[in-house]
């Protein structure tokens, strides 16, 4: 089982295609894999039996010479993902036991492509935190443990959590995400895995459960950045049901990965680091620009004036949507329902039951930068500061082609820490929101190990719809990184 | 700007969310604690600045005029927790 | 005209305003490919879209835009080439995604106006402030079941244009010519079929009063109006209500209220929540909409004539009067009834049997001009025969009642019944000679002085000719004869 669970997605491609194993075997060994590391609580439904199923016709389709990207790869599914037939909760009690009569164009994307659907991951209620803490199906435990402090249960950020902790963990071959305001790359950072944000646009939203409608992108996170191209080249596309998706060609992301960056300029911008910023992940940022210099590309010194105005303006627009996108959860038509004398009682009680505590938070605050008398102060500014930030992206790609930053300010946290203040929670997302706010793909890449051991990553910035370049120079940082160490709680004989 | 426990209560009702009255103080304190911190956004200087409707540039694609939807009373109402003669159904409202 | 309404303290006016919702005719929803046909099942016209399904999202209809663009044109208005879908956020359990997608800050048409046609060929200029395209909610059906509520989607993202008037109007009368006015400018443009009781068409009117020349008062809104007749009843027990109120000393509350038909009052909308703060801001599912200035000139030029260039028309070209003009225009299909008709013929001969005969007879039978039994091309054909003397006009309108029962041509049934009217100068002098002579007496009395009496002979000859004497032939005889003394 070993043997096969350590194997990346592109050689696990290579593998199927030389006929050394069948989907079906790889299958079997990753569901072994997630029985095995259970614990973790990655998933809130796991499917074997429907694998199972998939692997079979994957293998079949081989056997006809009908080989799509992904044929055979077990690949699990963040659970905001509508699945047709098969459990879509967003992590919360309000949709607990939906089942979806439609599957979302990713997801579909996906199966035509050949891959296997392993089952549907733990996430933060409604995509909303930065630590799977949030979830009504409990809490994800990281694969990681400090070093020496083993009984320290740690967080695998958020809000993909279950998507990250399973592909770090040796479960997936990789997995989905969904990424509003960094719950790809942070989780991905704290797994120590590759965790990509493409251009907002690129991928389609439709029956993808709706947080933030002009943030949330879906989004691959796998071992390798070659993994993510390859995914990433099969989730992407215009969808004409979406009417914010963008008819752009996906070209082939894989070919962009290997060479030098000679002729490429790279940005640092000198507001990213920041009051707080921890000495270890300024130095591991220090290293990944020499890393870059060694590869041949041109270190600028940039100013992103507005970047500190990104987190607080998120936490205006992104609520504000929210509060919106999720008024259809009230009992009438799906999911849960708390009876009431009349109908609005039956919100209430629906919506009291149904949602919890960040979810209520944020709507509450969403409903509130929307009222009268507030809209201008809040919203209306936010967006307005949200035009700033883009402006200053926009003024950079004059001088540079990308930008690197660290991903997050610090390595996994402990279960239950940072629970008590909200914005310390936020905070997490202080370096990946800007690249949200404007729309810009970005990946995040372990480069290194903290004081106890922990994953560290390192993050860059795109052109729109440059996530070429992107997957370029996460390749660079990925090799010159050699980040081989591993989980302590991954699957398998070691 | 400070919310206090009577205006909470008012946006948990605009919002259809039932809090407990015992709920009501910490949440307001929890609110104001996060409004407090999105106040720096005032120091931005947005004057002449317009706020951002689409984070992409594109053409928005629309559709042809034509029935290819609907017919589906089965899956619309597939996961109803209320159901009869292929209505919704809800406590009665009160005008 | 005076629109002054008497007080106990002294005189009012009313200043109203109306919002029309029109279903917008197309084939799918506004932003789903759901059907929009009346009368389906409940919930067989129901997309996922439609139902607020996670996940799902709105796309655009593009003859939805056409066809505001096209109304926007059409009431002479502005079209806006850049506007923007903002949601509009409130509980209910037809609307299922808990928003309306809506248009706020930025509607797709601006200001406008259309002319109304009042009594006395009176006119007067009503103007739009904007209209805008929205989501029509579902349907609540109260009295299925008790204690229970059933909901069907079927409605639910239907496309509705909203039409806002500015408060230009000054009684229930202008109110009624208003809302004729604009159902026959959506009816002639395709854009609205107007049929008030299937709901295709609801207005919502908004009325408060105040002294002549004095600053406004405070409104209340009346929803939902489904008849002209209900909202001129509405808004004349409104209007009253209100004064009345005023002249006591007491203030208006501003509120919603419903009229209720029974009645004939309107009562307060009681609400236990506040009044709705609606959140509105932009639908982050939609880009904004863009369109080019040429598009907008296309459809411009594809209009068909409207209903006041068409009036005008007919009063200069065919010099009906502009009451006549008004009354043909009324409706695409009998102006152009009447064209066929009027070309090549006598036009006020023509609009007078399209009015009063054909109109006369297709109100009876309670049916319209498409599906009346004689055709345009049919009643040119009665009116030639008068026209070129071969039957009277008395006879032609027994002639039209067959026709019409059994919609057969003029020439046939005037052939099989033999109605041909005698115009043999010969035949008529014999007939005039006839009854002279059995007369004497009359005759005497007409030469007398009492000029009168030739009525009487008229109705002799016409009677002795089975009415097919031509008329206007015998009278000229008849005087003759009779001036003459011999």
């Amino acid at each position: 089982m070993s043997a096969l669970i350590d194997l990346t997605l592109a050689e696990a491609r290579d593998g199927l295609a030389a006929g050394e194993f069948t989907s079906v075997e790889l299958t079997e060994a990753h569901i072994a894999a997630s029985e095995a590391v259970r614990d973790l609580n990655c998933y809130i439904l796991e499917t074997p039996e429907v694998a199972r199923e998939m692997a079979q016709v994957a293998d079949i389709r081989r056997g006809c010479g009908d080989v799509g990207l992904l044929n055979g790869m077990p690949i699990a599914i963040k659970d905001l993902f509508c699945t047709m037939g098969v459990q879509a909760t967003a992590g919360s009690h309000i949709l607990e036991g939906f089942i979806p009569p439609y599957e979302s164009t990713v997801t579909r994307q996906l199966w035509d492509a050949g891959a296997v659907m392993l089952g549907k991951t733990n996430l933060d209620e409604f995509a909303m935190g930065s630590s799977n803490m949030t979830s009504y199906f409990g809490p994800v435990m990281n694969p990681w443990q400090r070093a020496g402090d083993p009984a320290a249960k740690l967080v695998p950020g958020g809000s993909s959590g279950g998507s990250a902790a399973i592909v770090a963990a040796r479960g997936a071959l990789a997995s989905t995400g969904t990424d509003t305001g960094g719950s790809i790359r942070q989780p991905g950072s704290f797994c120590g895995i590759v965790g990509m944000k493409p251009t907002y646009g690129r991928c389609s939203r439709w029956g993808i459960i709706a947080f933030a409608s002009s943030l949330d992108q879906a989004g691959p996170l796998t071992r390798t950045v070659r993994d993510a191209a390859i995914m990433l080249g099969a989730m992407a596309g215009h969808d004409p049901k979406d009417s914010t998706s963008v008819n752009v060609p996906v070209p082939d992301y894989e070919v962009a990965i290997g060479g030098n960056l000679k002729g490429l300029k790279v940005g640092v911008p000198k507001e990213y680091r920041f009051d707080g910023l921890s000495a270890e992940i300024e130095a591991l940022w220090e290293k990944g620009i020499g890393w870059l210099k060694d590869a041949g590309a041109a270190i600028v010194d940039i100013s992103l004036p507005h970047t500190k105005y990104a987190l607080p303006a998120y936490y205006i627009v992104a609520p504000a949507e929210a509060s919106s996108n999720l008024a259809r959860y009230d009992g009438v038509r799906y999911g849960l329902r708390v009876d009431g004398d009349t109908p609005q009682e039956m919100y209430e009680n629906t919506r009291g039951e149904g949602f919890g505590a960040e979810v209520k938070r944020r709507v509450l605050i969403g409903t509130y930068v929307l009222s009268a008398g507030y809209y201008d102060a809040y919203y209306l500014q936010a967006q307005k500061v949200r035009t700033r930030i883009a402006q200053d992206f926009h003024e950079a790609w004059k001088k540079v082609d990308a930008i690197l930053t660290p991903t997050t300010p610090n390595a996994a946290f402990a279960q239950g820490e940072k629970m008590s203040d909200p914005i310390a929670m936020y905070m997490n997302d202080v370096l990946t929101v800007p690249a949200s706010m404007s729309g810009l793909p970005a990946i995040s890449v372990p480069a290194g190990l903290s004081a106890d051991a922990l994953p560290l990553g390192l993050h860059v910035i795109g052109r729109p719809f440059d996530e070429k370049t992107v997957f370029k120079i996460g390749h660079v940082i990925e090799e010159a990184a050699n980040f081989t160490k591993t989980p302590q709680l991954i699957a398998g004989d070691r | 700007m400070s919310l206090d426990k009577n205006t909470v209560r008012k946006i948990a009702t605009l919002a259809r969310i039932r809090v407990e009255t015992d709920a009501l103080e910490p949440l307001a304190s929890e609110l104001n604690k996060i409004l407090g911190w999105v106040e720096q956004l005032n120091e931005v200087d947005t004057r002449g600045v317009p706020p951002m409707t689409s984070v992409v540039e594109t053409e928005p694609f629309k559709r042809a005029d034509q029935v290819d939807d609907g017919n589906r009373v089965e899956q619309v109402l597939a996961n109803a927790p209320e159901e009869t003669n292929h209505f919704f159904v809800v406590p009665k409202v009160i005008e | 005209m005076s629109d002054i309404l008497k007080g106990r303290t002294g005189d009012w006016e009313m200043v109203i305003g109306l919002e029309v919702h029109a279903q917008v005719i197309v084939q799918a929803k506004l932003f789903s490919g759901a059907a929009t046909a009346f009368g389906a099942d409940p919930n067989e016209q129901v997309s996922f879209i439609d139902a607020a399904m996670p996940g799902m999202l709105p796309v655009l209809n593009e003859a939805c835009v056409e066809q505001a663009v096209r109304t926007g044109l059409a009431l002479n208005a502005e079209i806006k080439l850049e506007s923007i879908f903002a949601r509009k956020n409130y509980f209910y359990p037809d609307m299922p995604q808990g928003y309306q997608i809506s248009q706020y800050e930025e509607p797709i048409v601006g200001e406008g106006e259309i002319v109304i046609d009042l009594p006395d060929e009176e006119t007067r200029t009503i103007g739009i402030e904007r209209l805008h395209l929205e989501q029509d909610a579902g349907k609540s059906l109260h009295d299925r079941y008790p204690g229970k509520t059933y909901i069907d989607l079927n409605r639910s993202g239907v496309t509705l244009m909203e039409i806002v008037s500015k408060p230009d109007m000054r009684s229930a009368e202008q109110a009624a010519a208003y809302v004729t006015k604009l159902r026959a400018i959506l009816r002639y443009i395709g854009s609205c079929d107007g049929n008030m009781q299937e709901g295709s068409l609801r207005v919502d009117a908004n009325l408060s009063v105040r002294r002549p020349e004095g600053s406004l008062g405070t409104r209340c809104e009346i929803k939902n109006l489904n008849s002209i007749r209900f909202m001129r009843q509405a808004i004349d027990y409104e209007a009253a209500r209100q004064i009345e109120i005023l002249e006591e000393g007491g203030e208006i509350e501003q509120e919603t209220r419903l009229f209720d038909s029974g009645r004939g009052e309107t009562r307060s909308m009681r609400s236990k929540e506040d009044a709705h703060d609606y959140r509105y801001f932009p639908d982050p599912d939609l880009l904004p909409l863009r369109l080019e200035q040429s598009y907008v000139d296309e459809l411009r030029v594809s209009l068909p004539e409207l209903p006041e260039a068409k009036k005008q028309r007919f009063m200069e070209s065919f010099g009906l009067s502009a009451y006549d003009a008004s009354v043909l225009v009324a409706e695409r299909e009998t102006a152009e009834y009447f064209e066929t008709v009027a070309e090549g013929r006598d036009p006020k001969l023509a609009a007078n049997w399209v009015i009063s005969e054909l109109f006369g007879n297709l109100n009876k039978a309670e049916i319209s001009v498409a599906e009346s039994p004689v055709t345009a091309l049919a009643l040119g054909g009665l009116i030639d025969l008068i026209a070129d003397g071969t039957i009277s006009g008395r006879i032609a309108k027994d002639v039209f009642s067959d026709m019409f029962e059994t919609g057969k041509s003029a020439v046939d049934i005037v052939e099989h019944k033999g109605l041909k009217q005698v115009s043999d100068t010969e035949a008529l002098e014999a007939a005039v000679a006839e009854v002279m002579d059995s007369n004497p007496g009359r005759v005497a009395d007409y030469r007398g002085g009492n000029q009168k009496l030739i009525s009487w002979f008229m109705g002799q000859i016409m009677k002795a000719s089975g009415g097919k004497a031509n008329p206007q032939m015998v009278n000229q005889l008849l005087r003759e004869k009779l001036d003459t003394g011999d």
